[in-house]
């Protein structure tokens, strides 16, 4: 199916899809239409233009590829599924994600996979080709958040990486180790064996956006960890 | 420091059967072979009344230690302590339950208007009355067809039985068989519990038409066939008891029923964020409701709680105005499972005070029919209720009412996760004391009643319908206030 999103609202356009027997379905004309494909599972929706804020938002398996730039909080809650911008995007990408992976060309915003959270077989993955700004993984639970700052010049993060990380990974492909850490983040030099693990998801974002994986992975990349599995555990007494 | 209990055993009575000793979680009691007698150790008793109860033969009494610090009005035994604890510990101070400080209650000093002679009152027991509550936005426009049937825009709503839900508590907080309580007694009573942040156990998806389920800042267990099981989703924006301040479940009370409900590993820390991060704007909350929506096909009605906080009025007036159908104002009275001390005796402002201040304010600017509005935040009976509902509610949210009737003494220890009664602990040999088919009926007990009441105290003023009762302030007067005070609930004094 193909839906020229021109004169329909975001209602309009996501009962289409939800109605649509078809399992692929082109939408072109997008301009801001917020929510696409939210809570969807099944379908693969190829999106021309610029879709509005929450795009994919409690995306349920179904893929969403965009061709053009993405706004802010786009795979907010997703538990599964797949979101591959051939841009940019905003604020908040993959806020609370659980399962799933993101895959975005050029720069994100603050607070890129926020509250992100793994829970066995669920694991959350977001790769961003550029630079991202402040708070990347901020209360990180769980998961894989890539940096690859391809094109960027200096540190591809902005500061308060981590700030509250207690869980998952972080990748950061750059010549100097990040800066202005919170103590909760442990930062040190990727080994080959730890680049080895992230090469499958190199793989996949050069197989959506071109360049080689390998030569991704032959520059320094600083690995990111939580510092303790319990970061506020020593801040409260108990007062009866 | 000293312990802050007694515990008072008659050795008349006590027969040494250490019953005490089995049901304390806190390990007070302690039977010594060599002595042959019962001892106790009072440094860790919270004073649950558990042993008090279970006692067969009454030997035991619990009571504040005599024992006190030399008398200070201003240096209360209480603050000392709090400085000592942080002294030792460097910690932040963490409660439980609604704050215990002697704040003006506002219920207690409004009372209620009867019939005589003139409309004269209705007796419940023989004129039929009407408590059911309908929530959600009211529809302003009715058309008319050309055979003169009305139609009018319906959106969703939730249909209650009686005005009164039980409040959000979320599986963590709270044990599963007090879930399974608040689960059944609301289905059988229809009205709706609500999940908490803490996402909807497997066993519990049947119960869906009577959920309401929660998502806050954490997101935890929220997924799409989350979203689709309950009757209406509530997004927390505050809690009364601790407004601006997040949650934080410790990683040892993550044990594998709660990490497959929250869906996080097992032994890791649960932290809600204070903030949504994505809103910082009304316009930023209309996206989370409207994403919501989307992602549930318009099939259900979105609550947003908030806090009671200075500016409630403007806030609601906002949230009225984000598309949400429902909103739910949490007094600072309200119960938690833990929140720091000093924010939750110091925080937000009375529940009364709010409702009246958003009631009127949603009023004057002609959207009080968007929304309804649920408050909770400590309502304590059916006159408190009554109260609510005349100063301008559509219903009430209560939860440690519902608490205190499956057996929470308010020892306040919730924290500790050693609840004796069962309710906030996730212990099984102590979660297994609360049997859910005696707890929902207790529930389904103290609600009947309370309905019952309310019924009764609507037929003494004449008024037949809980719809004639809402906002109708008329109907209170206050006692002991201060015109301020009466300006704001916007009630006349009692001989006006």
């Amino acid at each position: 199916m193909i839906i020229d999103a021109k004169n329909y609202d975001y209602t309009e356009i996501n009962r289409l899809i939800r109605e649509s027997s078809d399992e692929k379905i082109e939408l072109n004309n997008v301009l801001g239409q917020r929510y696409l494909g939210a809570g969807t599972s099944g379908k693969e929706l190829l999106i021309n233009g610029t879709p509005g804020n929450a795009l994919g938002a409690y995306l349920n398996g179904s893929k969403i590829i965009v061709h053009g730039n993405a706004q802010d909080a786009i795979g907010d809650t997703m538990n599964g599924g797949a979101i591959i911008v051939h841009g940019n995007c905003g604020d908040t990408t993959g806020y609370a994600m659980r399962s799933g992976e993101i895959y975005v060309q050029g720069n994100a915003g603050y607070r890129v996979g926020i509250h992100m959270k793994s829970y066995e077989e669920l694991y959350p993955i977001i790769v961003i080709g550029g630079r991202v700004g402040d708070f990347l993984g901020e209360y990180q639970a769980g998961g894989i958040i890539i940096v690859f700052g391809i094109g960027v010049e200096g540190i591809p993060v902005g500061p308060f990486c981590g700030t509250g990380m207690h869980g998952g990974e972080m990748f950061i492909r750059s010549e100097n180790a990040p800066t202005g850490l919170p103590k909760q983040v442990c930062c040190a030099e990727a080994t080959d064996e730890e680049k080895q693990s992230i090469k499958h998801y190199a793989e996949r974002f050069v197989k959506h956006f071109g360049g080689s994986a390998d030569e991704l992975l032959q520059s320094r990349f600083w690995k990111l960890t939580p510092n303790s599995a319990s970061p506020y555990k020593q801040l409260y007494v108990d007062n009866l | 420091m000293n312990p802050l209990y007694e515990v008072v055993r008659n050795p008349d009575r006590c027969i040494k059967c250490r019953v005490c000793e089995r049901q304390c979680a806190n390990e007070v009691h302690k039977y010594d072979a060599e002595l042959d007698k019962m001892i106790s150790n009072e440094m860790t008793c919270v004073d649950c009344q558990r042993c008090v109860c279970l006692c067969p033969t009454h030997a035991l009494k619990i009571r504040p230690n005599e024992n006190q610090f030399r008398e200070n009005a201003n240096w209360s035994h209480q603050i000392m302590d709090e400085v000592y604890k942080q002294a030792g510990s460097g910690g932040v101070l963490l409660s439980a339950m609604g704050t215990p400080k002697q704040y003006p209650v506002y219920w207690d000093k409004i009372l209620l208007n009867a019939s005589q002679v003139t409309n004269p009152p209705i007796d419940p027991l023989r004129e039929p009355m009407e408590t059911k509550t309908f929530l959600g936005k009211k529809s302003q426009k009715i058309t008319y067809d050309e055979n003169g049937k009305a139609h009018y825009e319906k959106t969703p709503y939730l249909e209650l039985d009686v005005p009164i839900m039980f409040s959000a508590m979320s599986f963590g907080s709270i044990s599963k068989n007090a879930h399974e309580s608040l689960a059944r007694a609301a289905t059988e009573l229809g009205t709706y519990y609500n999940t908490g942040e803490g996402g909807l156990h497997e066993d519990f998806y049947k119960y869906g038409k009577n959920t309401i389920c929660q998502v806050a800042s954490g997101r935890f267990g929220v997924f799409k066939g989350y979203l689709d099981a309950g009757a209406a989703i509530e997004i927390k924006m505050g809690q009364g008891a601790k407004p601006g301040i997040g949650g934080h479940l410790p990683g040892m009370k993550i044990n594998d029923e709660i990490s497959r409900t929250r869906m996080i590993p097992k032994g890791t820390d649960a932290i809600s964020p204070a903030p949504h991060h994505d809103i910082y704007s009304i316009e930023d909350l209309r996206q989370l409701v409207f994403s919501l929506k989307e992602a549930t096909n318009w099939e259900k009605p979105v609550i947003v709680k908030i806090a009671a906080v200075h500016n409630v009025a403007a806030i609601a007036s906002g949230v009225a105005r984000s598309g949400a159908d429902i909103i739910a104002i949490d007094g600072f009275r309200g119960g938690t499972g833990a929140a720091p001390t000093r924010i939750r005796d110091n925080v937000g402002i009375p529940i009364e005070l709010a409702l009246a201040a958003v009631d009127s304010r949603l009023r004057d600017e002609g959207i009080r029919n968007d929304v309804s509005v649920v408050v909770g935040g400590s309502i304590r009976s059916a006159a408190d209720v009554v109260k609510a509902i005349a100063l301008g509610a559509d219903a009430c949210y209560i939860a440690s009412a519902a608490l205190l009737a499956l057996g929470c003494h308010l020892c306040r220890s919730c924290n500790t996760g050693k609840c004796n009664w069962g309710i906030a602990t996730q212990r099984a040999d102590l979660v297994k004391r609360l049997n859910p088919d005696v707890g929902y009926k207790r529930l389904v007990n103290l609600v009947t009643a309370w309905d019952h009441e309310v019924k009764e105290i609507m037929g003494g003023m004449g008024i037949n319908s809980i719809e004639a009762l809402r906002g109708n302030r008329l109907m209170l007067r206050g006692v002991g206030l201060t015109q301020k005070e009466l300006d704001l609930l916007g009630i006349q004094h009692a001989g006006e």
